[in-house]
C-alpha cells in the first residue's frame, strides 16, 4: 500500500477557509489526506499547536491565511508569517522543516487552494512518513521536539517574535529602529541558544550529568555547555546535584 | 443553565446526508453509528436534511429527550450554517456556544467525488476531531453594550451628503465631516451630470440646501479626523478644524471620503491646454470655452494596466455624457472616442451610446499592446479591423483618467482600525453578504471611498449605509460577539505585563489599567486570538478556540502522542 500521509490544515475562517469551501462548490478535486481546524485568524495559531501535531504523529502540516492586505484582521496574517518563521528555524534543527507551509489563500481561490493541498500532499508523500514514526528514530527525535516546543513557548522567544514588527517597522521614542539584519542576527542566535538550552533541560530530568556527558551527547563545545548551564542556573532551571570527585554533576529542577 | 457546565458531558451527533451531496457518497447512517463510539457520545443520529424544519426539529427532540448538553452537525460549513443550528440548540435550551460544526460536504464529499472510500475514512477523522472539541466547548455569553444614538460621516460628497440627511431624517443626531472648505465632494468640479443630464451645481445646491434645513444635522467644514476610540454604540472621536479641536461621541461612523481625480502626468503628452482630461473638460464645457473642432476622447489612460489594474467604472460615461453635450451644441464637430471596452451596462446608459452613434461620434478600438500616439496634429491608433494604423488630425484630446484612492486613506484607515484593498480604496467585510459594513463593527462604508462609484450609485450607497446604521442606532442596547480573548482570574498571575499583547491587538482592545494591569475591552476585542498566540507567558486565552479545544482536535486527529 502506498503511503498516504496525515495532513494537517489550520485554516483561517475568513480567506482560506472560505476557498477551500469554494473549492468544494466548484467540484475541484484534491486528495484526500488534509484535515482541516478552522480558527478565526492565521495569526491565532500558536507555534506550540505545530509541535503537538508532530508529537501526534502528523506527517505535515499547512498554515493558511488572507492575502498580506487582506487579514480580516487586518494585520493578523503578518504576526503569522513572523511566527511561521521561527517555526520552520526551529524545526530545520531536526530536519523537519519542509513538513510545514504557510500560504495565503483568498475566498475567491477555490482553485488555487486545491493546486497548494495536491502539491503539498505530494511533497509529503515524496519525504515520506514522518521520522517520528520510526522506532529507530522516535526516542530521541520526540526529545528534541519537545525541545523546540519548550523554546516556542519560552518567554524570550515570544517576546522577540511579539516584538519582531514593532522593532524593525517602528521607531522607538528614540527615533531608532533595529535593522531586519541585525534583528535576524539576534533571533537566529536567540533559537538555536533556547534550543539547546531546553534539550540540556530535558536531559537533566533523565538523569545528574556533567558538563562533560552533555557535550559528549549533543556533540557540543563543552565551554559552551557551560554557558548554557551558567544562564539555566540563573534560571533557576538547572541546578548542582552534587559534585563527584573535582566534577559538578548537574539537574533539572523542571516540575512537571 | 450554568449547572450544566460541571454536569457529565452528553454529546449528540447529527450527520446529515444533504440530499444526496454527502449521502450520495458516503454512508451517513455507519457514519452515525460510528459517532456512537465516540467518547461523551451519548446520541446519534443522521437525517436527510439537517438543516431543515425536520431536522432541526429532530435536534430540538433529541436534546431535550436524552438530556444533551453539546451539539455537533456534520454537514456543509459553518460559514453559512452556523447561526442557525446555534438558534435552533438555543431555542433547545441550551447556550449557542455548545455547538460544533463538522464540514463533511465543502472540504469533503464534493471534493473527493472519486474516492468514496477515502472521503468516509476522512468524515470520520473530521467528526472525531469536532465532538473532541465540542466536549471542550464552554458556554459563553455576548456582550451587551449601550448604544449612543448618534453618527459621524467622514466626508461631504453625494455619498457622504445621502448618509448623512437620511440618518438626520431617521431622526439621529449626525455630524457631518468635510476636509474641504466647502461641502460637495467631485461633485463641485462636474458640469453635467448623466443619467439625469442636470446640471450638478444644481444638484449640489439642492442637497446643501436640505443639509441647511436639516434639524439634527451638524456639520464641520475644514476638519479633519484627529483620533478615534471606542467601539460600536460608543466612539469617541476628536476631530480638528481649523485650529481647533472638537470632541464627538457618536454610535456609528460612516466613511464617504469619496476619491481623488488621477492626472496623467506622463501621459499622452498631457499639457492641459490642447490634451486634456475628461475633468478639465467639464470646466471648459461650463463656460462654454470649446473651440475645437476635431475632438479625441482616449479611454483608460492610467487605468487597467500594469499599475492600476482596476476599471475606474465611470470614464466611458462621461465620455459619452461629455461628446453629447458638445454634439448638441455644435453638431458638425468631430469627436472621435479611442476605447478598449465600453461599459454602458443597463437600458438607460446604453442609450448613451446608442445616441452618441446617432449623433455621429466616431468609435475606435484600440489594444493595451498598440496604445493611440500622439504625434504633432494628429493621434495615430492601430485599428484591428482594417488592419491598419490611421491618423485622425485633433484640436483638442480629452483623457479619460481613473479615480483613485484618496493618498491620506492609509491614516484613515489606521485610525478607524479598517483595512485598504490593493488599490488603497477602502475594503468591505464581504463583497455580496455585507458589501456596506466593515468587518469593525458599527463602521460602514458608502460611495467612491470603496470604488469609483457614479452619483446614482454613490446616492444607492449612501443610503444604504444610512440604513445599516439604522439598524444599530434604533437599539437602546446591543448585543456582540462573546467570542474574545481574556485572562481568567487563573491566569492573572501568569501575566508579567510585558506588554507585547498591547502592541500587537489590531485593534487596540488590550490595555494597562490604573493598577497597571493588563486588561482586554471586551467590546473592542474580534477574537481573533493573535494576542494569545503571542503572550509570553500563555495568560489570554480565546474564548470558543482555547489552546485546549484546539489541541484536543489535534490530537484527535493525529492519534495521542506517539510517544
Amino acid at each position: 500500500m502506498s503511503f498516504e500521509p496525515k495532513i494537517l490544515g489550520f485554516l483561517c475562517n475568513w480567506c482560506s477557509y472560505a476557498g477551500a469551501d469554494l473549492a468544494g462548490v466548484s467540484r475541484i478535486q484534491y486528495p484526500p489526506n488534509i484535515r482541516v481546524i478552522r480558527v478565526m485568524c492565521s495569526g491565532r495559531v500558536d507555534p506550540e499547536f505545530i509541535f503537538d501535531g508532530f508529537e501526534a504523529g502528523i506527517d505535515g502540516i499547512i498554515v493558511m491565511g488572507c492575502h498580506p492586505g487582506d487579514c480580516h484582521y487586518l494585520e493578523g496574517n503578518y504576526e503569522a508569517e513572523k511566527k511561521f518563521n521561527m517555526v520552520e528555524k526551529l524545526l530545520s534543527f531536526v530536519d523537519m522543516n519542509e513538513r510545514i507551509r504557510l500560504e495565503w489563500v483568498s475566498a475567491s481561490e477555490g482553485n488555487r487552494f486545491a493546486e497548494i493541498v495536491t502539491e503539498f500532499t505530494d511533497k509529503i508523500k515524496e519525504l515520506g512518513p514522518s521520522p517520528v514514526k520510526d522506532p529507530s528514530k522516535a526516542n530521541v527525535l520526540l526529545k528534541n521536539i519537545n525541545a523546540l516546543k519548550m523554546s516556542a513557548v519560552s518567554y524570550r522567544l515570544r517576546a522577540l517574535v511579539g516584538r519582531e514588527r514593532a522593532l524593525t517597522e517602528q521607531e522607538n521614542i528614540y527615533g531608532e529602529k533595529v535593522s531586519l539584519e541585525r534583528f535576524n542576527d539576534v533571533f537566529e542566535n536567540a533559537i538555536f541558544d533556547e534550543y539547546v538550552r531546553n534539550r540540556i533541560v530535558l536531559s537533566l530530568k533523565e538523569d545528574t550529568k556533567s558538563v562533560k556527558d552533555l557535550a559528549i551527547e549533543l556533540n557540543m563545545d563543552p565551554s559552551k555547555i557551560l554557558s548554557h548551564i551558567l544562564i539555566l542556573k540563573g534560571r533557576s532551571q538547572v541546578s548542582m546535584d552534587k559534585i563527584v570527585g573535582i566534577t559538578p554533576l548537574y539537574i533539572s529542577t523542571l516540575e512537571e | 443553565m450554568p449547572d450544566k457546565i460541571s454536569e457529565e458531558k452528553k454529546i449528540g451527533v447529527f450527520v446529515c446526508h444533504c440530499g444526496t451531496n454527502i449521502g450520495g457518497l458516503v454512508d451517513c447512517e455507519k457514519l452515525a453509528e460510528y459517532s456512537k463510539t465516540l467518547p461523551n457520545v451519548k446520541y446519534s443520529e443522521h437525517n436527510l436534511y439537517t438543516c431543515s424544519e425536520t431536522g432541526l426539529a429532530a435536534i430540538k427532540k433529541a436534546v431535550q429527550e436524552n438530556d444533551l448538553n453539546r451539539v455537533v452537525v456534520a454537514s456543509c460549513t459553518p460559514r453559512t450554517h452556523e447561526p442557525l443550528f446555534r438558534e435552533c440548540i438555543e431555542e433547545a435550551g441550551l447556550n449557542p456556544y455548545l455547538f460544533n460544526f463538522v464540514n463533511i460536504r465543502d472540504q469533503c464529499t464534493w471534493v473527493h467525488m472519486k474516492d468514496p472510500e477515502a472521503a468516509y475514512e476522512k468524515s470520520k477523522d473530521l467528526i472525531r476531531m469536532g465532538v473532541s472539541k465540542a466536549e471542550k466547548l464552554e458556554e459563553l455569553e455576548k456582550i451587551i453594550v449601550e448604544v449612543n444614538p448618534s453618527a459621524m460621516v467622514i466626508g461631504g460628497g453625494v455619498s457622504g451628503i445621502n448618509c448623512a440627511l437620511s440618518l438626520n431624517n431617521q431622526g439621529f443626531k449626525t455630524f457631518l465631516v468635510e476636509k474641504d472648505k466647502e461641502l460637495g465632494g467631485r461633485l463641485k468640479e462636474l458640469y453635467q451630470v448623466f443619467p439625469s443630464d442636470k446640471q450638478a451645481s444644481e444638484l449640489l445646491n439642492e442637497l446643501v440646501a436640505k443639509v441647511k434645513e436639516a434639524k439634527n444635522l451638524t456639520v464641520y467644514t475644514s476638519s479633519k479626523l484627529k483620533s478615534v476610540n471606542g467601539f460600536i454604540g460608543n466612539y469617541e472621536i476628536e476631530i480638528e478644524q481649523r485650529n481647533h479641536n472638537v470632541n464627538l461621541n457618536v454610535g456609528v461612523i460612516v466613511v464617504a471620503v469619496g476619491a481623488t481625480s488621477y492626472k496623467p502626468l506622463s501621459l499622452f503628452n498631457y499639457n492641459s491646454k490642447n490634451i486634456i482630461t475628461q475633468l478639465e473638460l467639464e470646466n471648459k464645457l461650463r463656460d462654454n470655452q470649446i473651440e475645437a473642432n476635431d475632438i479625441v476622447m482616449i479611454q483608460c489612460v492610467g487605468s487597467r494596466n500594469a499599475d492600476r489594474e482596476y476599471c475606474s467604472s465611470i470614464c466611458c460615461m462621461t465620455a459619452l455624457k461629455n461628446a453629447l453635450i458638445i454634439k448638441k451644441r455644435e453638431p458638425n464637430r468631430n469627436i472621435s472616442i479611442l476605447f478598449r471596452d465600453l461599459y454602458t451596462p443597463g437600458t438607460i446608459y446604453e442609450e448613451y451610446y446608442r445616441k452618441a452613434r446617432e449623433a455621429g461620434v466616431l468609435f475606435i478600438k484600440y489594444t493595451p499592446d498598440k496604445q493611440p500616439i500622439i504625434d504633432k496634429s494628429v493621434v495615430k491608433v492601430y485599428n484591428q479591423y482594417i488592419n491598419s494604423e490611421i491618423s485622425i488630425p485633433f484640436d483638442l484630446v480629452v483623457l479619460a483618467t481613473p479615480l483613485i484612492a484618496n493618498n491620506d486613506n492609509r491614516e484613515l484607515a489606521q485610525l478607524l482600525k479598517v483595512p485598504l484593498e490593493e488599490n488603497k480604496f477602502f475594503l468591505e467585510a464581504h463583497v455580496k453578504l455585507r458589501p456596506i459594513d466593515f468587518a469593525t463593527d458599527g463602521v460602514y462604508i458608502c460611495g467612491s471611498a470603496k470604488w469609483p462609484a457614479d452619483i446614482s450609485e454613490s446616492t444607492t450607497q449612501g443610503l444604504a449605509a444610512a440604513s445599516r446604521a439604522g439598524t444599530i442606532l434604533s437599539h437602546k442596547t446591543i448585543e456582540v460577539e462573546g467570542a474574545t480573548a481574556y485572562i481568567p482570574d487563573w491566569n492573572k498571575d501568569l501575566c508579567k505585563g510585558c506588554e507585547v499583547c498591547i502592541k500587537i491587538c489590531p485593534y487596540n482592545a488590550i490595555v494597562k489599567d490604573e493598577n497597571n494591569e493588563i486588561q482586554i475591552i471586551q467590546a473592542l476585542c474580534k477574537g481573533c486570538g493573535t494576542c494569545a498566540s503571542t503572550c509570553t507567558k500563555k495568560a489570554i486565552v480565546i474564548r470558543h478556540f482555547t489552546n485546549e479545544q484546539i489541541i484536543s482536535e489535534i490530537l484527535a486527529f493525529g492519534g495521542e502522542k506517539v510517544a
